[in-house]
């Protein structure tokens, strides 16, 4: 039938198969346009972190050359790397998206959260995240989270349905079975949406190195002032930190994830080029959330909790 | 010159994608072999294994307990078993793998169905001491069902039974024969102790007389292409793009995964339901445009001729179009808690189709045990496997699933709640064609 096709074979041999990029790529790209088929009103979560940046790259692929069909949602904490809200806003800027922001700061202003006495606001950012949901009737919610960073999230589905509330019942989830994702919901029900479940860390950066991805300066080595806390190197700044007990450094650092500035902790490090960054998390012994999230560690089940009532 | 660390980069981004999922009893010794692979391919980073441990000595047990890495749920810790599929991810310089972790028990057959729907490559664990048992036949038989190509026999315990040589023979021969029948295409048997060490990522010592890869090897090179020359191409239009900007006035792309097979520019192609033809004139792949394309990668197709196509099209070669049809019969394995009955109304998923569809008639249950036929059960409830025939409001264009994993298979939801009621293998299945007795002219109806 047809002729023989003229690819180079790789290193498996066969001409027909594709990089684990590539795979990943194209199921990540399906996932998209899964869902500009079949929802009214999808959103993407961005906060400016590799993972989201790599979901929005993805979506940018997948609808060219027309415009990505969705806009953004920032759960903002109040207590963000400067850095990373510019690079949040430029991007915004020229891609022409359309940004919708849930602050932390609001509601904690408003009497509607409480500041927690540890000043750790990332488990805050569920209230701000629902309701903003409910309240521009999002009714599929891209989330950057992998299967790979915590053993909660590896139970999750791609398509993962949420109740009014936005809880997440382990138990009662939808078997996924080929590539057929079951995006039914009812009203005032969404689902939450995960094309990275099935990629690494390592996958992000080498897909970021691969297609040239501009990120946060601060994934990348640099000097920077810390305090060391819970056996992690913490940003001093005006979210509560250092206490009095604790001295503030200089050291060659870089993040490996983007999060709340209370609770997301720095790795020293010196790699400050994409190359180098690879060849370190290759080699690392640590896993990203284990090197770098406080609030992960507060117990055995803390994302399990968190995801039940509606975290990302 | 490339630099070191620019070498690893493209050693790694040159690597192929695995997708393989386990199967085995409660205690086979599955969680170890699965945490042996990710232990010994240096996959459990020393945070997880300390946190294991720390969990390990809280409960007061000596040693730490690998099943606590895979098992996620605090339900499932609290209770020591596995609930739910979850996927692990795992990487060697030649191949990354997702693992498809499905729980044993007997009632979670939906699990493994689960996990072996988007596997190339199945490991059933047999105890060695034990040998085939009626688990094994029924993995197989998923195995067999859900056509997954490739199937891996890990005889494991091979230490309890002084790595003999003759046992390792029986088993294996009587699995190959058993599964050969129901129609697993590829059986690689390999006599491993996960809790050991044999045969897992590193050759054996106790097992000279075996001269076959490790489980970790055969991962490592199993294919994962097939050829692709032979496939029906199949092409589901998921969303058509229209940027209707100043830069493209009268840009119409067709976007989808290709499902099976290839496509070129020139050919002459038909889309299904409607039976209109066209050429394609440009495929382009996230961005870059190309002359050939192929599964599974997501493309954006643009035709010659402006005809109507939207969401649910399927578009085929001109000369290798199935028929469409309007009445599916089908396998299909009942993965919800409530029953699908004759006369039910539901939703059919195909492709990026979702059609509505009346159960007509159930006219057989599986017994995966021994593969038996029971006629006429009325309903089917979780985790049954049964043969149903749906009517579909809308035409079809289904392949057999054996032809096509992709395009031959479907869910049935419930449209009150959304549930996914069941999963749907179109065409014959082995359990059809290996039923003996002879059908009157109701089938199965007496």
């Amino acid at each position: 039938m047809t002729t023989s096709v003229d690819i180079a074979s790789g290193a498996t041999g066969s001409p027909y198969a594709l990089t684990h990029l590539d795979a990943l790529e194209s199921e990540g790209v399906h996932i998209f346009r899964e869902v500009a088929g079949e929802f009214e009103r999808p959103v993407i979560l961005f906060s400016g972190g590799k993972d989201s940046i790599v979901m929005l790259h993805l979506a940018l692929k997948a609808f060219a050359p027309a415009a990505v069909p969705f806009s953004l949602l920032h759960v903002d904490t109040g207590h963000n790397f400067p850095e990373v809200i510019e690079y949040r806003d430029r991007t915004v800027a020229r891609h022409g998206l359309r940004l919708h922001v849930a602050s932390v700061q609001d509601y904690i202003d408003a009497g509607k959260l409480r500041e927690r006495p540890d000043g750790t606001r990332n488990p805050l950012q569920t209230v701000p995240l629902t309701e903003a949901i409910q309240q521009h009737r999002f009714d599929a919610v891209f989330g950057g989270g992998r299967r790979d960073e915590e053993k909660a999230r590896a139970k999750e589905r791609v398509f993962s349905l949420r109740d009014e509330f936005s809880q997440w019942d382990p138990r009662r989830q939808r078997p996924e079975l080929w590539q057929l994702y079951n995006g039914r919901h009812a009203p005032g029900e969404h689902v939450r949406v995960f094309p990275l479940s099935n990629w690494t860390e390592l996958d992000v950066w080498q897909y970021i190195a691969r297609e040239g991805i501009e990120l946060p300066e601060i994934y990348f080595a640099h000097e920077r002032e810390v305090f060391a806390r819970g056996g992690m190197w913490l940003t001093a700044g005006e979210w509560g930190g250092p206490k009095d007990d604790e001295t503030v450094e200089k050291r060659l650092i870089r993040y490996r994830t983007v999060g709340d500035m209370s609770c997301t902790g720095a790795v020293d490090s010196d790699a400050a080029t994409l190359d180098a960054v690879i060849t370190e998390i290759a080699a690392s012994r640590l896993t990203e959330r284990g090197a770098t999230r406080a609030d992960d560690k507060l117990s055995e089940a803390a994302m399990e909790d968190r995801k039940r009532e509606g975290y990302f | 010159m490339t630099s070191p660390t620019k070498q690893l980069a493209e050693e790694l981004s040159a690597t192929t994608l695995l997708r393989f999922a386990t199967a085995g009893s409660v205690d086979d010794g599955k969680s170890t072999l699965v945490g042996r692979l990710l232990h010994d391919s240096k996959s459990v980073l020393a945070d997880q294994l300390e946190a294991v441990e720390h969990a390990s000595r809280s409960r007061g047990q000596e040693a730490p307990d690998l099943a606590l890495l895979t098992d996620g749920l605090r339900a499932e810790r609290e209770q020591g078993i596995t609930i739910d599929v979850a996927y692990r991810y795992f990487a060697t310089a030649r191949r990354r793998f997702i693992l498809a972790d499905t729980p044993g028990h007997v009632q979670y057959t939906r699990n493994m169905v689960t996990g072996a729907s988007t596997a190339e490559l199945t490991v059933i664990l047999v105890d060695a001491r034990n040998g085939v048992v009626e688990q094994t036949r029924r993995h197989a038989a998923i195995a067999a069902l859900l056509r997954v190509p490739h199937v891996v026999l890990a005889v494991n315990k091979m230490d309890l039974v002084g790595y003999q040589e003759p046992v390792f023979a029986a088993i294996a021969e009587e699995f190959t024969a058993y599964a050969s029948e129901l129609g697993v295409q590829e059986i690689t048997a390999i006599p491993i102790s996960a809790l050991a060490g044999d045969n897992v990522v590193d050759a054996s010592a106790n097992m000279d007389w075996y001269g076959g890869p490790t489980v970790l090897e055969h991962l490592e090179t199993v294919p994962v292409s097939h050829d692709l020359t032979s496939c029906h191409a199949r092409f589901p239009v998921q969303y058509v793009i229209r940027p209707q900007t100043a830069e493209h006035p009268d840009y119409r792309g067709y976007a989808g995964q290709i499902a099976a097979g290839t496509f070129r520019v020139g050919e002459s192609v038909t889309v299904l339901p409607s039976g209109q033809t066209s050429k394609i004139a440009g495929i382009d792949l996230l961005g870059r445009a190309v002359d050939v394309a192929w599964t599974p990668q997501s493309v954006t197709l643009l035709l010659e001729d402006d005809i109507d196509i939207s969401r649910g099209d399927i578009v085929v070669p001109s000369g290798d179009a199935p028929a469409t049809t309007q009445d599916v019969e089908a396998t299909v394995c009942h993965v919800a808690d409530q029953p699908l009955a004759v006369g039910q109304r539901v939703l059919l998923k195909h492709t990026t189709r979702t059609v509505k569809a009346i159960v007509k008639d159930i006219p057989s249950k599986l017994t995966l045990d021994d593969l038996s036929q029971h006629p006429a059960p009325g309903r089917l409830v979780a985790n049954d496997i049964g043969r149903v025939k749906v009517r579909t409001a809308e035409p079809l264009a289904l392949d057999s699933y054996a032809d096509s994993r992709r395009t031959g298979s479907f869910l049935l939801i419930d449209p009150s709640d959304g549930t996914t009621l069941a999963a749907g293998m179109a065409g014959e299945s082995f359990a059809t064609t290996k039923a003996t007795p002879v059908q009157d002219d109701d089938g199965w109806d007496f």
